[in-house]
Order: structure tokens, then sequence, then C-alpha cells
């Protein structure tokens, strides 16, 4: 893939920051507002989908390596399975305790912050990590699909 | 209550192209028309999150579709549909369909929500509106369930997720393929 016209290459420039911006905001108030971590990961890999696009595979390469891609998506998971492991250290409920909230945040009055609802925010990042990660990856996979034996491979 | 009939019509008519046209560009488009018929439903029954959800995973698997589409060479579909298996679809569906319809008579209400009307005793539904802000402390009630409540399927969600993800990386990734393409 080698990338598409100056016109589209210049726009992608800017807009490919918005939609980043976008996303990051998607998954950090997702326990204020409609979204979280799954619309947000969608978007951060719309995002890098853009910048394969319009500036082709080694522009992407340099931004988000494929290998890099691979351990964010397994970061991901384990960020969200050791926030579910840790409510255990804290007695009673075990698995998916809120411990953030409960034992810290409850008697502040943080409702409706940013700083707020313990390991929910925690967990949206993890989930956008993944999802956002493991998306862009099927994308790479796909794009990179080859028709059949006599046909060029492209790169 | 129209706007859901004539969004309804448009699902329908959009999956009904997507299945029976030849073309394989339509076929992509349409199923995107379906999808964003269905974001536009969630949206109008006062559920963004899922419609902001629908929408965005709607744009990437067009885009990832079309890019197929169009870096195949045989763009149409063509060949006959089996007999046998278009009986056995039809038998299956129909009998989904059947057992469906004896659900349908026990939901409440269109437009009256269980977790409008039911006691906080009885259904857990009412019980997270009214605590929810308060045991977790997330303003959104939906993230207050998905990820703290009912977190187990979320994190069973998320296996899912990665497994397949695993899966499909494996099976599409060009050392296989070349490996493929080498073997006598």
């Amino acid at each position: 893939m080698k990338g598409m016209t100056l016109i589209v290459k210049n726009v992608t420039r800017w807009v490919k920051i918005l939609i980043f911006l976008f996303g990051v905001y998607i998954t950090f108030f997702g326990h204020l507002s409609p979204g979280g971590g799954f619309a947000g990961g969608v978007i951060l890999a719309c995002s890098y989908v853009l910048l394969t696009l319009a500036m082709g595979r080694s522009a992407a390469d340099e931004n988000l390596p494929r290998s890099l891609a691979a351990r964010l998506d397994c970061v991901g998971a384990l960020l969200f399975l050791a926030t579910a492991l840790a409510g255990l250290l804290y007695g009673a409920a075990g698995f998916f305790f809120n411990f953030l909230h409960q034992r810290f945040l409850a008697d502040k009055d943080t409702a409706f912050r940013l700083v707020s609802a313990g390991i929910i925010p925690v967990c949206n990042i993890a989930i956008a990590l993944k999802v956002g990660a493991s998306l862009f990856l099927i994308f790479l996979a796909l794009s990179a699909f080859v028709p059949g034996p006599g046909d060029e491979v492209e790169e | 209550m129209l706007i859901f009939y004539v969004l309804l019509a448009f699902v329908l008519i959009a999956a009904l192209i997507a299945v029976e046209t030849k073309d394989l560009l339509s076929s992509v488009i349409c199923l995107g028309a379906a999808g964003f018929g269905g974001a536009l439903m969630f949206l109008f029954l006062y559920a963004p999150d899922i419609a902001i959800t629908q929408v965005v995973v709607e744009v990437l698997s067009l885009i990832i579709l079309i890019r197929v589409t169009l870096s195949r060479d045989i763009t149409t579909i063509s060949g006959e549909r089996e007999f046998f298996a278009v009986v056995v679809s039809v038998v299956l569906l129909a009998s989904v369909f059947l057992a469906g319809t004896q659900i349908f008579t026990q939901f409440p209400e269109f437009g009256a929500p269980l977790f409008a009307t039911a006691s906080p005793e009885t259904h857990a539904s009412q019980y997270y509106v009214q605590n929810g802000l308060e045991q977790t402390g997330a303003a959104n009630a939906v993230a207050a369930i998905i990820l703290d409540y009912r977190g187990y399927d979320t994190l069973g969600e998320a296996t899912v997720l990665f497994t397949s993800i695993l899966g499909a990386s494996v099976l599409l990734r060009k050392k296989a393929r070349i490996g493929r393409e080498d073997r006598p």
C-alpha cells in the first residue's frame, strides 16, 4: 500500500489527531457519559486505520508497529484481569470488588467528577487498549489480503 | 412509534438486498446500511451507549470489508444455492421464530421498561438504578452495571475477543500464507 493523494494526506495529518483525542475522551469519560472502553477503543483503532489507508503501511509502521500493537493487546487484557484480581486482596466481595471506590473514594463525594467510580475508568482504559490494538491488528491482517498465488503481494 | 416501523422496514429491505444481490460491493454497503439503521433505532430508544458502539463498529467493519472487497478480482457472487441447505435454514429459523413469539408474549409493554415499574425487592434492575451511583460512584448507570455489577460478563467478552483475534491473526499472517503456497 502506497497511500493516497496529497490532499488526503494533508487532511489526514490534522484529522487523525482529532479522532485519536475523541477516542481518548470517550474512554476516559466512559463512567460519566455514554461511551466507554469498547467504543473508545474502536475509535482509536479507526484513527490508525485512517493513517494506514491514507499514508501507506510504512507510516503506520512507524507510529504503531505490529509487534507493539500485539503487545498492547496483551497488556490491555492482563490489566483488565489484574484489576479484577486486585479485588481479592480486599476481602469479602472478592473478584471484581470495586476496592478503589469502596475503600478510598466512597466518603469523598466524588460523584460526576472525572476521578470517581474506582476501578471502572481503569477497566475502561484496559478495554480500550485491548479493543483498539486488536482491531488494528485485524485490519492489518485483512488489508494484506493476498487474492491468489499468481497475484502481486502488497507491501 | 412510527419511526421504529420505518427504520425496521429500512433495515429489513437493506438486509434482503444484502443477501440477494449478486454484486459483492453492493452487498457490503447494504450490510452497512442495515447496521446504521439499527444504530438509529438504538438512539431513538434512548440507548446512546449502544448506539455509539454500533456506529463505530459499523464504520470500522465497513472500511475493512470494502477494502477486502476491492482487493479481490472477482466481485460478483456466483453459484447456485443448495436445496438441502436452504431447507435446513428455513426449518431452523422457523422453529427459532416460533419459540421467540412465545417469549415476546411475556415481555413488558413497549415503552414501559421493567426497570421503571418493577420493585427493587424482586428485580435487580431497579436496584442498580437506585444504588448504582452510591455503590460504584459511576454517574453512567450502564458503565456501573457492565464493569462493576456484571464485570464477570465483560471479562468473558474480553476473553472471547482476545481468543478470536488470536485465531484470526494466526490464520491470516503472511508466513502461514507463504508456507501454504510453497507446499506442493
